[in-house]
């Protein structure tokens, strides 16, 4: 197979082709790059602390009643204490990718803001 | 009383090239599509033939012509869609109208092709982010699009520049 058009294209052409496989590359690299699993913990609905979900540590936060613990590890997140009475969020163990655990009296919310898409978001 | 339209001769080719656009436009339609918004959008390849051969007034009434009657054949007509196929239309002929004053031997069909579908959908985006999804994360979608947008140039950049060269008679 021969494509004579491709033999007629100009360098600008051919410059146009480059620089449009390039941007379309990098914008894709971009965004495999922004899209790595995150934490996003709230308090109060205001989005108190945003960090990765590759990076294992445990984070503070202090609410209303007291102090919540969250631990990412292994790419999961939970929420290990929490000083809520009937303990629902630290009952539900690891958060499911793109799902969130809420800590209704402390004010506190996690959220397992997972790559990729779904229905919602597009 | 008799109503006499005259056509010019400028009149008929206009609307015999735009019957073409208009008929690939639908046949267009009858593709089914993996995602809502890409599409090859094959009556640009018309766009740009009457470009090169009649120059950018004929081809924006052709593109004209089929933005709005292709919208009317499938029941789109001032919907978002059609503003959709509008902005990018327009936006396509704008920069074409630049392009087409760039020197021919350096700029030929498949560069000005694969530039005219980035400005369709690059307006066309705008158009959602400002009008129809605000607020929705369009930068998103942006690699998906801009890479549809490489290949639908590429290709139909093909055709063009083809049928610049095999029909040199005019319809």
């Amino acid at each position: 197979m021969s494509f004579p058009e491709l033999a007629r294209a100009r360098p600008g052409d051919w410059l146009i082709l480059f620089a449009g496989l390039t941007l379309a590359i990098g914008l894709w690299l971009r965004q495999a790059d922004s899209l790595e699993g995150r934490v996003i913990v709230r308090l109060d609905g205001k989005v108190a602390i945003e960090t990765s979900l590759r990076l294992n540590r445990q984070i503070e936060i202090n609410g209303p009643l007291g102090v919540s613990r969250i631990e990412i590890r292994a790419g999961r997140v939970r929420v290990a204490r929490d000083p809520s009475p009937r303990q629902l969020c630290v009952r539900q163990g690891w958060i499911a990718p793109g799902g969130a655990a809420i800590c209704l009296p402390n004010r506190v919310s996690v959220e397992n803001a997972a790559a990729g898409y779904d229905t919602l978001n597009y | 009383m008799q109503l006499e339209l005259h056509a010019t001769l400028e009149d008929r080719r206009v609307a015999a090239l735009a019957a073409a656009a208009i008929g690939l436009t639908l046949a267009e339609a009858a593709i089914p599509l993996p995602l809502p918004g890409v599409k090859p959008g094959l009556a640009n390849i018309v766009t740009l033939v009457v470009l090169y051969r009649y120059g950018w007034r004929t081809a924006a009434w052709v593109a004209g012509l089929r933005i709005v009657a292709g919208a009317l054949a499938l029941g789109q007509f001032l919907t978002p869609a059609f503003v959709l196929s509008l902005s990018g239309g327009v936006a396509s002929l704008l920069l074409l109208a630049l392009m087409i004053r760039l020197p021919a031997r350096w700029f030929g069909p498949i560069g000005l092709s694969v530039l005219a579908a980035f400005a369709h959908i690059a307006a066309q985006l705008l158009v959602v982010d400002a009008w129809l999804l605000p607020g929705a994360s369009i930068l998103g979608l942006l690699p998906l699009f801009l890479s549809a947008a490489w290949i639908t140039g590429l290709v139909n950049g093909f055709a063009a520049d083809h049928l610049l060269h095999t029909q040199e008679s005019t319809p």
